[in-house]
């Protein structure tokens, strides 16, 4: 018989993994594990849940929330906790993909007892985790997803950030009334919904402002070649670009423009927030725009303070989605302790009630459809350094 | 065989069947009160990539044709039930009224809907694709596979990039229950079974062996591809419905070709050509990568290692080409036999 050794050890090393899986919590955690089903979250203060892409084509979104959630979630420890209990973040790895967000999120309701949740980056799986949280009944809060669908999943859904929409018309603003531009061209990506929000409300916009879009072009996020579309904009009177897509490929489109001799600035929105948009684009982003969340040297006294604590901690500077983070936590963790108890309903009736939380983002007001009444600002891009520029009002 | 000894057999498997229902559904039962959500959604899983392995295996194990573009086939399918569920309802509901019947008879329909066009693809990329061997076909799949994403990227009516759930916020209804699930998994492990074990299998295992020799031998070569590639993409067509009503919402992104690699890992691990040994590697796949969970974002490096591992002790899979079937264990008990 065959049932040799090298069977054996083919069997060995699975278990091992197994093991190396279901041995996790040994390292003296306090974390509820599955079996004790309905442990109260009374004696164990709050636990919050974050599911993230930790790993991934969008890691970096992931792990710079994280940071920033584990800040916030820190200093309230040392502040003596919420509820006088100590706060517990737990997150949970879906690297980019919307089946494992919904594990992910089934988890974190069914193992780990959370009693709310920090959603993801990504829209799409802010999405596809929110539809569970809300049909548990799980208050969850997104620091970054600015499609306007997300919080439409129910009233346990909210976010810190604005909508898309409502970073189209910033732009548009800006580049109508302040820039005085008459026409501009678009170049979307057209597998993104972020991509494609931000065109078309700034194509809206800019259109009623009495500006005209004189040609709308179509990228693919992961294309290279962009001199097509850089060509058939040169052939326009277009006086700036809008490209509301993520820094890797707006980086690429920078240095194409520049290399076919295209002098116009680049707008854009808050994908472009990443410290690799200037690696990749160099100088010839220099003079472009984008909206975003937040501008580190516009900051208020409690940003300046939170951008201090950051880079104590993890020596790197924060980017927006850091702060965006910072400030989903941070308002969970208000909403509890106006609440007064970790109880789902309560926790989502008080996050709802959310009005002039000062956060690091700004003031934070949520509405009744339990997006956040904020502002925006505008930085401009010189010599590799985003600069501050402008605050839109909403 | 005469009618007699056939007509037994007959009741046999209808009350078989009905047996294997009944079980199935006392399991439904059980599972809902006995599990947690998180570990419901684990075994929905895995009898999903059950469904996309054993299918997929058909074409890349039985018949030896090496297809890289297999989620393009699930996308269909799943864009397909998830699109026909929701317009089908209100009638369903309207002719039987609410209540588990109705979602089930829009489920399955959905379901069926989701299978033939998936079949209908398969038929359309296999006829002029399958006249290539190796790399080129691998090519021709991978393409396919991208050209379907991209088409659903797209699509305005189906939601384009932000993906398709329904016309209600809180997306598809979530239709898909360990019963149904598992239901699909027997119906098609059966069906891939008697197909593996006929004529038409044994021909597709000559192909794989030696396709010149099998067209020497009279085997209409293209066409049993074709058929072997149609069979495949309405299985995957089935697990993308499935896929579909138990995420209750889908987007293009869901079936990159990421996607059509897991597969591949499910078959390879499982051991090419042996039904039973995809079924493994499905389930695998998918309780290997929740059981890590805590290894945080490590557990893909160990998961790649431990694929690394498995590959160079048993470069076969875990079952090879053996099948675990109950003839096989009878004859392992009844020893000692032939010198």
């Amino acid at each position: 018989m065959d049932f040799g050794r090298r069977r054996w050890f083919c069997l060995a090393a699975l278990t091992c993994v197994a093991q190396l899986g279901a041995c996790k919590k040994l390292g003296g955690d306090a974390a509820p594990s599955g079996s004790s089903a309905g442990a109260s979250a009374a004696t164990q203060g709050v636990v919050i849940g974050h599911y993230a892409s930790m790993t991934g084509n969008t890691a970096h979104f992931g792990q710079d929330t994280d940071k920033a959630v584990h800040l916030a979630v820190d200093e309230a420890n040392a502040a003596g906790g919420v509820l006088g209990k100590p706060v517990k973040v737990v997150t949970l790895d879906d690297r980019g993909d919307s089946a494992e967000a919904a594990s992910a999120v089934t988890r974190l309701i069914d193992v780990e007892h959370v009693n709310a949740l920090i959603g993801e980056v990504a829209s799409s799986l802010s999405l596809a985790g929110g539809r569970i949280a809300q049909r548990r009944g799980i208050p969850m809060i997104s620091p970054s997803s600015t499609n306007p669908k997300v919080t439409q999943v129910g009233d346990y859904i909210f976010r810190v950030c604005f909508i898309d929409p409502f970073q189209g018309k910033v732009m548009a603003t800006f580049a109508r009334n302040t820039l005085k531009l008459d026409e501009v061209a678009i170049l979307r990506d057209v597998k993104n919904d972020y991509s494609i929000g931000l065109a078309d409300t700034f194509k809206a916009s800019f259109a009623a402002l009495g500006g005209k879009i004189s040609l709308e072009q179509s990228y693919s996020a992961g294309d290279t070649d962009f001199s097509a579309q850089v060509t058939a904009v040169k052939g326009t009177k277009a006086q700036a670009i809008y490209v509301p897509g993520y820094y890797s490929e707006v980086g690429a489109i920078a240095r194409t423009a520049k290399r076919l001799g295209l002098k116009v600035p680049l707008l854009g929105g808050d994908g472009w927030d990443a410290p690799e948009l200037f690696s990749i684009g160099g100088d010839a982003l220099d003079g472009s725009y984008f909206s975003n969340h937040f501008a580190a040297d516009g900051a208020s006294p409690k940003g300046k303070q939170f951008m201090a604590a950051f880079k104590t901690k993890y020596g790197q500077e924060p980017t927006g989605l850091g702060m965006l983070g910072y400030d989903a936590a941070a308002v969970l963790l208000d909403a509890v302790k106006r609440a007064g108890t970790t109880n789902p309903k309560a926790v989502r009736d008080a996050l709802a009630q959310t009005k002039g939380f000062e956060g690091v983002t700004g003031k934070i007001t949520m509405d009744k459809d339990r997006n956040p009444e904020k502002s925006a600002v505008i930085l401009k891009i010189q010599g590799g350094k985003a600069v501050y520029e402008a605050t839109v009002q909403p | 065989m005469d009618i007699a000894t056939q007509k037994p057999r007959w009741l046999l498997r209808l009350v078989l069947s009905a047996g294997v229902l009944a079980a199935l559904y006392a399991a439904n039962l059980g599972v809902q009160a006995g599990f947690i959500e998180y570990v419901q959604r684990i075994i929905l899983i895995a009898g999903i990539n059950v469904i996309l392995a054993v299918g997929l295996n058909l074409i890349n194990g039985t018949t030896g044709q090496f297809s890289i573009g297999h989620a393009g086939f699930m996308a269909v399918g799943a864009y397909a039930a998830a699109f026909t569920g929701v317009k089908l309802a209100p009638h369903v509901t309207a002719l039987l009224g609410a209540g588990t019947l109705a979602d089930g008879v829009t489920f399955n329909l959905a379901l069926l809907v989701g299978a033939l066009l998936a079949a209908g693809a398969g038929v359309l990329v296999g006829l002029p694709s399958l006249r290539l061997k190796g790399d080129y076909l691998a090519i021709v799949t991978l393409g396919f596979g991208e050209i379907i994403r991209i088409l659903f990227n797209n699509a305005q009516f189906l939601g384009a990039a932000t993906g398709y759930f329904g016309d209600s916020p809180a997306g598809l209804p979530t239709y898909t229950s360990f019963f149904w699930v598992f239901f699909w998994v027997i119906v098609i492990v059966v069906v891939v079974r008697n197909v593996t074990f006929s004529q038409t299998g044994r021909s597709l295992i000559a192909i794989r062996e030696d396709e010149i020799a099998a067209e020497a031998m009279a085997i209409p070569t293209t066409r049993l591809k074709v058929l072997a590639f149609t069979l495949s993409a309405a299985t995957a067509g089935i697990a993308g419905g499935l896929f579909a009503h138990m995420q209750s919402g889908i987007r293009p992104e869901d079936f990159k070709f990421d996607k059509s690699i897991d597969m591949i890992v499910m078959i390879i691990v499982g051991g090419l050509g042996s039904i039973s040994g995809a079924a493994l590697g499905g389930v695998f796949v998918a309780v290997t990568l929740e059981l890590m969970r805590d290894l945080q974002q490590y557990r893909l490096v160990l998961y790649a290692l431990l694929l690394i591992v498995i590959m160079l002790v048993r470069p076969e899979g875990l079952l090879g080409t053996r099948e675990i079937s109950l003839a096989a264990l009878r004859r392992r008990f009844r020893q000692p036999e032939r010198p």
